[in-house]
């Protein structure tokens, strides 16, 4: 039996470094971001003038606001393709077709970045440029952060949807009830929990998508007064200062990631506990 | 009130053909859009490429010659990336479906700690490999820095689907074994992981998708030199990075990164087919995997 005990320590010491390096991630982000909290504050982040970290002016609000703008917008493009895709590959296609759907958008999950970048400065920034300005602002941003997150809406609400009870949507039919009302009053109300734990995760994607967003948002700091403004989020701002930060700025750059991850860990934290209460029930 | 039935069957039929073309519109823009963007990267870069370009070092900061180094660096960030990430996932997953049935505290903190990791922003990672392994570690801009970072982004997906690939192997093969007298270490390393070898490596495959794709965590870590890497500790430029610079920062490189775009959307492609094939050898789906993000 000593192997055994062998086993088991070393599979349980690797799942403790495995786990351990949510800390170790959080630790060196807290770390390298106390310089900043100690000697500028919280406060400062969202008060001073402007975001000229050379002249020691951290205002962060402007790309909080851009990274909040891209999110929702891409949710709100995501959401209804999403959950019209998923009712589509359960009710509307054949097998075969649907089989097919399923392949394509999990393909489409698996584009990179940067490839969904390129594209969008390429193809669609050209097309929204006719309404004005460069073609590089949060609404392209947004639509390609969309289409990104899309996937992701489109497969939990798919999963939601396969697990509901068949007799649901058999008894509904058997009333003759048509195939539109029964997916709006049997099927989406059903899974919602599904979907919406689906469109959650989406805005958590949204919220830490970096590449896209920076080439396709124009880069400027500066509060967006219209969706058709440049802006610049707060992924994208580490990734193009980092680069260059002296001391104190780059703590300021850590700060902001650290604001991301914890928005991101939180509503995930709390997905993950609302899953686990339904379970338990 | 024949009239009102009737003419709240029109309605009705009304309403459903307008809700059926709406649906078949919707599915059918998003797989438009993706055909969209996969023809416009074909075209685009197929007129590019040509066989020097795979292996030709970068000249002119890429407008000119090939993406061979490009390629080398990748291949070693991944051989990196993977050379930690699956000793350290395989072993986590043998431990997290030790028991079979109810879950232990131990295996319930782990998991949720790695839904965490999951859910963590790629740049995040870039500023913590930046901070811990090119800074604190002293590795500095390089592969190395790189390859570990993308080992901790991996770490969760490939966990997730290695446990999901040990749990499918029917609960009889562990008894029938157990009752032949064999320990658990023969157990798990003789029938369970044979087993479920298929699912593994298509895990393993999955993250190396992943890992593909991946760029902000790159660029502060393996960060941007184009030229051939002599070692592990000499900074390299992966095929995701070298698409972004050329598109950003170099003017005339947009042609150039629709041929690098293409190249790295061929093996992204070759990689979704090998997971399902492989995943069709067990005869296990894998919906539920890929795409969500915990």
């Amino acid at each position: 039996m000593r192997s055994d005990r062998t086993l088991t320590i070393v599979t349980r010491t690797l799942a403790v470094i495995s786990a351990a390096i949510v800390v170790l991630v959080v630790g060196f982000l807290l770390r390298e971001s106390t310089p900043a909290l100690r000697q500028i504050g919280v406060s400062r982040f969202f008060t001073d003038a402007s975001w000229h970290p050379r002249s020691g002016e951290f205002n962060l609000t402007p790309m909080i606001v851009a990274t909040l703008v891209t999110s929702l917008g891409a949710i709100v493009v995501a959401a209804p393709m999403g959950i019209a895709s998923a009712v589509f590959v359960n009710f509307y296609a054949s097998r075969r077709l649907a089989a097919w759907h399923r392949t394509l958008i999990e393909l489409l999950a698996g584009i990179p970045s940067v490839v969904f970048g390129l594209w969008g400065l390429v193809v669609l920034a050209p097309i929204v440029a006719t309404f004005g300005g460069s073609g590089q602002n949060l609404f392209t941003a947004t639509i390609v952060l969309g289409l990104m997150v899309l996937p992701t809406v489109a497969l939990l609400s798919d999963a939601a949807i396969a697990a509901l009870p068949r007799e649901w949507i058999q008894g509904a039919a058997a009333l003759g009830i048509g195939r539109s009302a029964i997916v709006g009053w049997i099927v989406l109300p059903g899974a919602r929990r599904g979907i919406g734990s689906g469109i959650v995760l989406a805005l958590t994607r949204a919220l830490g998508e970096t590449m896209a967003v920076l080439m396709l948002a124009g880069n400027i700091v500066e509060m967006p007064s219209s969706l058709l403004s440049p802006g610049r989020t707060l992924n994208a701002n580490i990734a193009l200062e980092l680069g260059y930060a002296s001391v104190g700025h780059r703590s300021v750059l850590f700060v902001s990631g650290l604001m991301l991850m914890l928005v991101v860990s939180a509503i995930i934290f709390l997905v993950s506990r609302q899953r686990g209460t339904r379970r338990d029930r | 009130m024949i009239d009102n039935g009737t003419v709240a069957t029109a309605q009705h039929d009304r309403r459903e053909f307008c809700v059926t073309v709406a649906v078949w519109c919707a599915a059918m823009s998003v797989i438009g859009v993706l055909i969209w963007i996969l023809v416009d990267i074909a075209i685009g870069g197929l007129a590019e490429i040509d066989p020097g370009f795979l292996v030709e070092d970068v000249q002119n900061a890429g407008r000119e010659g090939g993406i061979g180094p490009i390629i080398l660096s990748t291949g070693l960030i991944l051989v990196v990336c993977l050379t930690v990430s699956i000793p350290l996932s395989f072993g986590t997953a043998i431990a997290l479906t030790e028991r079979v049935g109810a879950e232990t505290w131990f295996a319930r903190n782990v998991r949720r700690s790695l839904d965490v990791l999951a859910g963590v922003p790629s740049i995040v990672f870039g500023l913590f490999g930046n901070a811990f392994f090119a800074m604190t570690l002293g590795l500095g801009y390089s592969i190395l820095s790189g390859g570990l970072t993308l080992a901790c982004m991996v770490l969760p997906i490939l966990i997730r689907t290695s446990e999901q690939a040990i749990r499918a192997v029917p609960a009889e093969y562990r008894y029938a074994a157990a009752a032949l007298g064999m320990k658990r270490t023969t157990i798990i390393f003789r029938v369970v992981i044979p087993v479920a070898m298929p699912t593994l490596a298509a895990g393993v495959v999955l993250s190396v998708g992943r890992a593909l794709a991946e760029t902000a965590a790159l660029i502060f870590t393996s960060g941007y030199v184009a030229r051939t890497p002599g070692s592990l500790l000499d900074s390299g430029r992966s095929l995701s990075v070298h698409i972004y610079d050329l598109a950003m920062n170099v003017p005339g490189g947009g042609s150039r990164a629709y041929a690098t775009a293409c190249v790295l959307v061929a093996i992204l492609l070759g990689i979704n087919m090998a997971t399902s094939l492989l995943l069709r050898m067990t005869g296990l789906r894998h919906r539920s995997e890929t795409g969500a993000a915990c």
